[in-house]
């Protein structure tokens, strides 16, 4: 099948490749740049596991084709800690609060949750609840994702975060 | 001592032992997408194989013809059952003492069975290859209600065995039989029927559900022809077992055979067993001398690897006028699919469904299973509970409330009226098991004051009140659930998988400088083994957890061990771990005595080292000993500190807990809203309470998708109507309810740390809280027993046979 050249921005490096018309992103992150943290879990996106960021919009990167996002910039899970090696706030809320078990889910739900701290930095919870519903987990009950999006949001703000009374 | 010296609280804190909320180690590669899942093992050269599968539910497989698929580009091999025969792998072994097609082989029994496996260079041409394979089929009459399966005119599914007249277990009664299992006192609890003051029936179902872990089934196989080696990458909960199975069927020695299960994306039972996919694998990798990588997609998870209950339970409870419990008979007929490929001890056909006396001091009790052949998947595996446990559970629950309600009695009086009391343990139940230990007064107790329980039935009472005056068509449900769990296999004496008693392990190697490793036969799939086992080494013997690295799934490394499900890890694999670590303890006191120039029974344990008695100053800790074991041992004591153990069972655990639910249900709408979900557990010792809860949160939400929407359906034809998550119901965090939490502590008295399991409790008491909560909320209406799921439109159901809907309203 004759194959088209993209160009793109992942995570603020450039890169290239040469895909078939129905070669999905998800694959062309996974297979050819080799960046295996974007995940699949459902192939027809419900659970939102292949969640990337895309020109400042969350989108399940299973269900775009790679010769769609040609020239577009785009994040991954792999770029969200800082290159020193220290966690990005919700990385970090992720962790203090278990948001995760299995950690399959978890790269989608930090991006999803990137971008909509990025539309509402500071969401109640029924806002976060709904923020996150294309997103699947099904280890946590969400409950701990909530907290660990809190968390976050309350580190990025630069005020104490209140753990609500159970 | 100075300023600086660290308090006990201080060097005991530093330890991050049993007990703490200690963040886990696995989630600094996890929220970084650093983790390792099966699909992201890449191996030069590797290949993809896929699936040509059947859209018949019954049909014979006239022909295949693969040479259109040949000629797709990418396209290097088509392998079918005339295939898989040359090397004796058209069929392969169950779990459950049956056999399965790996590929279809004359005819296929279920939608979606597996018919011929593509290997190409990449996943898109092996799905090009799929497309182009011809198959020819003849439809056969499918067979899908378990209720007709033993009619005498029934079709005949399995053409292998139809005239075998004794199975695995025991004698078949018809060709479409597998077995019938009975345990009990037949008579005596007849007896106990014929003179009782009241007595209950009804038939409660379980639907078939799926476990659908967020990761699929997948595997990735290397055949090194040179070495005659095979390394198998995949998604095992058990991978010591999938090494030895593949060792038998494939005759290869089994130093040979690599089983490496990395990071896995949840497994909630799905990934025990053995599916076709693996074999298919492994073979193409020894035809092609390629690796070949396959991934599942989620409409061949939900259809095809495992499915989980479907369960049809007549049950009948015998019981005195003022509420105490005299007998109970339970027939069961269960729905194994087209193969027997039930996950279970080998011995136990129905699993540990004999826990279905539950939590309840019943003097009799008589219970038979009779498992049948239907043209649906195989399987049978504990979604997120040990063996058929939830379904004992589901069935016991419902029982007690529709007693209850035909009593007039409350439920919760009546389960605290007849609960095992706190003297009776060990508990020796009617139906054989001994229950190690629990105080289900107190635990029930705690839970009815902290929701306010006799206020909620106020509540209710007057909600009713204004129901029937017509001034609301909301209605009130309040779920009691209390669930008695058996986890923990097992003891050898009773249990093994295909003849490998059912022990666990664990080995432990510390470093000279205070560090270590150690390494278990179980396998986690997200419940945080690196970061919980690591807490009972740290406070068995003093070495901060942060200093211990645990390893498992490597079965070239990890001692020999059955895996995780079951809740079986922290009962088998933690009694291993600390027995272990105390090994260890032993050698460090020996050292410690010969540098203090003591008595070893001079010394006491403090923390993270010996002191002498009554010599506070004289102190040796463990960092030192480390380092002493290996440079400077005392004279003819060989160098070095670690141990192995192997942890055989004396008995179960019986973890057991308090849930309760409040739920509003709209009868016009079936629109409901569950207000309230209180869960009580007592998992024994708490090793990490953090991962508790977290636990707990995630079982009671797969609790609320199966009791409130999840069903793998069936039509009439075979054709499978749960094949997506558009189909298959898996809660978001919008419909997901707010979970609280609590406990109590009752210690098991044979395990060495005390400690019971509690990953697969919220899922066996969530589900009758949730069911139970529905029902109550109709019962006053009318409705004695409503089947699961009880989704929006099968809320609205029940009340239009209910009749609390107007006609007009309901057409």
């Amino acid at each position: 099948m004759a194959k088209t050249h993209v160009t793109m921005t992942i995570n603020g490096a450039e890169v290239e490749g040469l895909v078939e018309p129905r070669t999905l992103l998800v694959h062309f992150i996974r297979e050819t740049l080799q960046m295996t943290g974007t995940h699949i879990g459902c192939d027809t996106t419900h659970c939102g596991a292949c969640t990337v960021d895309l020109d400042g919009m969350s989108v399940k990167s299973c269900t775009v084709f790679a010769v769609q996002v040609d020239g577009a910039a785009i994040t991954t899970v792999e770029g969200m800690a800082s290159p020193d090696g220290t966690l990005s706030a919700l990385q970090e809320g992720f962790r203090m609060m278990h948001g995760l078990q299995c950690g399959y889910c978890t790269p989608g739900m930090i991006m999803r949750a990137h971008r909509l701290l990025q539309e509402n930095p500071s969401p109640t919870e029924d806002e976060i609840r709904f923020g996150i519903s294309g997103n699947l987990c099904r280890c946590t009950g969400y409950q701990n994702i909530v907290k660990a999006i809190q968390y976050a949001a309350a580190k990025i703000n630069g005020v104490e975060f209140q753990e609500a009374a159970e | 001592m100075n300023d600086l010296t660290p308090t006990r609280e201080e060097r005991a804190a530093r330890l991050e032992g049993m007990g703490c909320k200690r963040k886990r180690v696995e989630d600094i590669r996890f929220t970084q997408g650093r983790g390792t899942y099966v699909d992201d093992v890449k191996l030069p050269g590797m290949l993809h194989g896929d699936f040509v599968r059947s859209p018949h539910a019954h049909a014979r497989v006239k022909s295949i013809n693969a040479e259109k698929a040949l000629q797709v580009p990418g396209v290097l091999a088509v392998i079918t059952a005339e295939t898989l025969k040359t090397v004796n792998l058209a069929w392969m072994p169950t779990l459950a003492g049956d056999v399965q097609m790996v590929l279809a082989d004359g005819k296929v029994l279920f939608q979606n069975q597996e018919v011929a496996f593509v290997v190409a260079t990449d996943r898109y041409a092996a799905d090009d290859g799929i497309n182009a394979v011809e198959v020819e089929y003849e439809a056969l009459p499918p067979l899908i209600d378990p209720f007709r399966a033993m009619a005498p005119d029934a079709p005949v599914l399995r053409e292998d065995i139809k005239d075998k007249t004794e199975g695995a277990h025991g004698p078949r009664k018809h060709h479409n039989h597998i077995f019938e299992w009975t345990v009990g006192d037949r008579d005596l609890t007849d007896a106990a029927f014929k003179k009782a003051e009241v007595t209950t029936k009804e038939l409660i179902s379980y639907q078939r559900v799926h476990p659908s872990p967020l990761e699929t089934c997948q595997c990735v196989c290397s055949f090194d022809k040179v070495k005659g080696e095979l390394t198998i990458y995949g998604t095992f909960q058990a991978p010591h077992v999938i090494r030895t199975v593949v060792a038998l069927i494939a005759k290869l020695p089994e130093q040979k055979i690599h089983v490496i299960a990395p990071d896995i994306g949840g497994g909630f039972g799905n990934k025990v067993g053995a599916y076709p996919g693996y074999i298919c694998s492994a073979v193409a990798s020894i035809v092609t001398g390629k690796p070949v990588k396959w991934v599942e997609d989620r409409m061949e998870n939900l259809t095809t690897t495992s499915f989980a209950r479907d369960y049809h339970m007549t049950t009948e409870i015998a019981a005195t006028r003022d509420g105490k419990v005299t007998g109970l008979r339970v027939h069961v007929l269960a729905d194994h699919g087209a193969f027997d490929a039930c996950a279970d001890p080998s011995k136990w056909p129905a699993g540990f469904f004999n826990i279905v006396t539950g939590s309840y001091d019943f003097p009799t009790a008589h219970l038979a299973v009779d498992g049948v052949y239907t043209n649906k998947a195989p399987g049978g595996v504990a979604y997120r509970c040990s063996f058929r446990v939830t379904e004992a559970a589901y069935c016991i629950e419902r029982g007690m409330d529709i007693l209850a309600q035909k009593l007039g009695m409350d439920p919760a009086e009546l389960r605290l009226k007849n609960f095992i009391r706190p003297e009776q343990f060990p508990y020796h139940s009617a139906l054989g098991w001994e229950y190690d230990s629990g105080d289900y007064h107190t635990a029930m107790t705690k839970a009815m004051e902290t929701v306010d329980y006799a206020g909620l039935r106020r509540e209710q009472a007057e909600k009713r009140e204004a129901f029937r005056r017509g001034e609301t068509r909301e209605i009130m449900g309040i779920g009691v659930s209390f669930f008695t769990e058996i986890v923990g296999a097992g003891p050898s004496k009773n249990c093994d998988i295909l003849g490998i008693a059912m022990f666990d392990s664990c080995e432990i190697r510390l470093h000279p400088t205070g560090a270590g490793v150690a390494r278990m036969g179980t396998k986690s799939q997200g419940q945080g083994h690196e970061t919980t086992w690591a807490q009972i080494i740290a406070t068995e013997i003093g070495i901060p957890a942060d200093n211990i690295m645990v390893e498992e799934g490597n079965t070239d490394t990890a001692p020999y061990g059955l895996g995780t499900y079951g809740s079986r890890s922290t009962p088998v694999a933690g009694a291993a771990i600390a027995l272990c670590a105390r090994k260890i303890k032993a050698k460090a006191q020996m050292i410690a005595a010969y540098r203090l120039e003591v008595h070893e029974d001079d010394l006491e344990w403090d923390i993270d080292g010996f002191r002498v008695k009554g010599l506070p100053e004289k102190f040796l800790g463990m960092k030192d000993i480390c380092w002493l074991a290996y440079n400077s041992p005392p004279p003819g004591m060989e160098p070095g500190l670690e141990a192995v153990s192997y942890y055989d069972p004396p008995n179960m655990t019986y973890p057991f807990g308090a849930y309760i639910c409040v739920m509003d249900i709209d009868v016009d709408t079936g629109a409901y809203k569950v207000r309230r979900f209180y869960a009580l557990d007592d998992c024994g010792t708490r090793i990490n309470p953090m991962i508790i809860e977290g636990q707990v949160h995630g079982g009671l939400t797969e609790a609320f998708a199966i009791a409130m929407g999840q069903e793998i359906h069936y039509d009439s034809e075979g054709n499978v109507l749960g094949g997506s998550f558009m189909d298959f119901f898996l809660p978001t965090a919008v419909e997901t309810p707010h979970w609280e939490t609590d406990f109590t502590v009752t210690p098991s008295p044979h395990h060495p740390i005390g400690a019971k399991g509690v990953g697969e409790s919220p899922n066996v008491g969530g589900v009758p809280a949730f069911s139970n909560a529905v029902n109550d909320a109709f019962s006053f209406l009318g409705a004695t027993h409503i089947q699961m799921p009880h989704d929006h439109w099968r809320n609205w159901q029940a009340a239009k046979a209910l009749g609390v809907i107007e006609e007009a309203a309901a057409a």
